[in-house]
């Protein structure tokens, strides 16, 4: 019965959210198993060459910020808090990549340092402005996990 | 020779590529080759790492030498400027700082060495420029400086200057110092903001790494106020962990709130050991 009801609510909100996006999945409701996401959580195929952009500007993704990328060695000043993510893609599948990039501690533990980029459990005091939003939007997760597809050695 | 040595070292961290750990420099630190400044310390009993390490060490040569030498470290203008301020009459009862305590170089000599120190009056510790705006309102007849405005900041760095050398000690045996030291600590190890990073993710897990272009320290008080060539000009010690704060995407709390004296105590403890660097020069 319970799950009846459950149902159908998550059937009216997607029909709600539908009017927005296709099939684009709430960061509270991503499925992780295994260490992977399986599901696009913006319902669509992710853009490399978005996921570039993404990935070093300062304002999104900011990966360069922790972690150096040969492939980027126009930019200047690679952290590297974490590790070096030249090859990351014979290391870790697309779907294993998605958890990483979605929420961090879902993959490394809640220890990691790493922010979850789609996820909602966050620190206490979020700037007012940020309360209930993700770093990154469902599609540009999705064109940084394409992005981090193409580092292969 | 050792050129060539440092060299090499380099090279092998290159070619580790991010995996190893840039060291801090292995430098003495002597202003205007007569003042020795304590860089390293062992570390208080209960401290997270063996040894507590001055933020001058994880900067470049260049800054590094401006803070040696006092005659180009920039901040010395504002050491004077606060020599000014102290000499000033101001307020209703027509006396200035010099009026009750004279010479600085004697009377507030290794004061800053101390600070945070309790307050039995508020009932809370008080820093140095909440020491200075209660001067200034029960003993002047002065306004209280609003944070960073008027006098604060040189004469913060005036007073500050006097302890140049002198390791940093605080006393946590004083009213509920130690109470308040348990906040800053909760607070250090809180994750905050949309980044979901606390102070210690940054300078204790992964201090002497780069975070981008920035080359982490342990996040130690010991300079402040301190010149900023970022910012081209001094910059408060609130100001700075509001910074820090603000860049994990959270809400700041107010300068001198009770959430940022308790982080004072805990930081300034965490730093126990070190020379008083002010007025010290970094990024
Ligand atoms: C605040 C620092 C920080 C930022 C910013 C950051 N990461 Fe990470 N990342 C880490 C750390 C630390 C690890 C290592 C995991 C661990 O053990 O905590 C890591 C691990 C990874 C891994 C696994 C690498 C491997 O070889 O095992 C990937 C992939 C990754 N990050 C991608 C990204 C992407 C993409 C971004 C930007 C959207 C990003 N990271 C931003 C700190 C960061
Ligand atoms: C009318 C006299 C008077 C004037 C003027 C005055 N003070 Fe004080 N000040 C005192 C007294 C008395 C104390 C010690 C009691 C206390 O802490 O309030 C003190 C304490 C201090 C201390 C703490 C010293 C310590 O040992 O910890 C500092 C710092 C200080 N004053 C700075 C200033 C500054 C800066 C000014 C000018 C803005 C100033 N005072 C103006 C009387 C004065
Ligand atoms: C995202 C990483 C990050 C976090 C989180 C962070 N800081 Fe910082 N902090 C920096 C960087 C980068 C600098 C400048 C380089 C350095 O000295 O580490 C800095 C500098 C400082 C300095 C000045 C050090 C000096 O020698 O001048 C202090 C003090 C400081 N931080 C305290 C804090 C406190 C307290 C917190 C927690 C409220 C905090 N930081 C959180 C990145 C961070």
């Amino acid at each position: 019965m319970r799950f009846s009801v459950a149902t159908i609510a998550a059937a009216a909100m997607l029909g709600l959210a539908s009017q927005a996006a296709a099939e684009t999945v709430a960061p509270g409701d991503v499925k992780f198993e295994d260490g992977t996401v399986t599901v696009s959580v913006s319902g669509a195929a992710g853009d490399p060459a978005n996921g570039a952009e993404v990935f070093k500007s300062r304002k999104l993704g900011n990966c360069l910020a922790c972690h150096t990328n040969s492939a980027m060695n126009n930019e200047l000043f690679h952290g590297d808090v974490g590790p070096v993510l030249d090859g990351v893609a014979d290391r870790w599948s697309a779907e294993e990549l998605r958890a990483i990039v979605v929420n961090s501690k879902a993959v490394f533990g809640d220890e990691t340092v790493m922010p979850g980029f789609y996820s909602l459990e966050v620190g206490k005091f979020v700037s007012e402005d940020l309360v209930g939003k993700t770093i990154l939007s469902a599609q540009e997760v999705e064109d940084v996990v394409a992005y981090l597809g193409t580092l292969k050695e | 020779m050792r050129k060539f040595i440092f060299m090499a070292g380099t090279a092998v961290a290159l070619a580790l590529a991010g995996a190893a750990v840039a060291e801090p420099v292995d430098e003495k630190l002597v202003i205007d080759g007569e003042i020795e400044i304590v860089t390293k310390a062992k570390a208080p009993e209960g401290h997270p790492f063996d040894e507590v390490l001055s933020g001058w060490l994880f900067r470049t040569a260049e800054t590094r030498a401006l803070e040696a030498d006092s005659f180009i470290n920039p901040a010395m203008l504002t050491v004077e400027d606060g020599e000014r301020v102290w000499n000033t009459v101001e307020g209703t009862e027509g006396k200035s700082c010099a009026s009750c305590h004279g010479n600085a170089a004697e009377s507030m000599k290794d004061i800053g060495a101390h600070y945070p120190k309790w307050d039995a009056a508020t009932n809370r510790p008080v820093n140095i420029e909440l020491q200075i705006n209660k001067c200034r309102e029960e003993r002047m007849g002065a306004e209280a400086y609003a944070f960073d405005k008027g006098g604060q900041r040189p004469l913060t760095t005036y007073i500050k200057y006097q302890a140049l050398g002198t390791p940093v000690s605080i006393d946590l045996s004083q009213g509920e110092m130690q109470k308040w030291w348990d906040t800053g600590k909760d607070l250090y190890y809180t994750r905050t903001g949309q980044l979901n990073l606390s102070c210690a993710s940054c300078h204790e897990v992964n201090a002497g790494k780069y975070i981008r272009a920035d080359h982490l320290s342990q996040g130690q008080v010991n300079g402040f106020p301190l010149y900023r060539l970022k910012n081209q000009g001094i910059v408060s010690l609130h100001n700075r962990f509001r910074g820090c704060i603000r860049d994990t995407r959270a809400e700041m709390p107010k300068a001198f709130s009770d959430e940022l004296m308790a982080l004072e105590v805990y930081v300034t403890w965490r730093g126990t050991g070190l020379s008083v660097e002010t007025p010290a020069v970094r990024h």
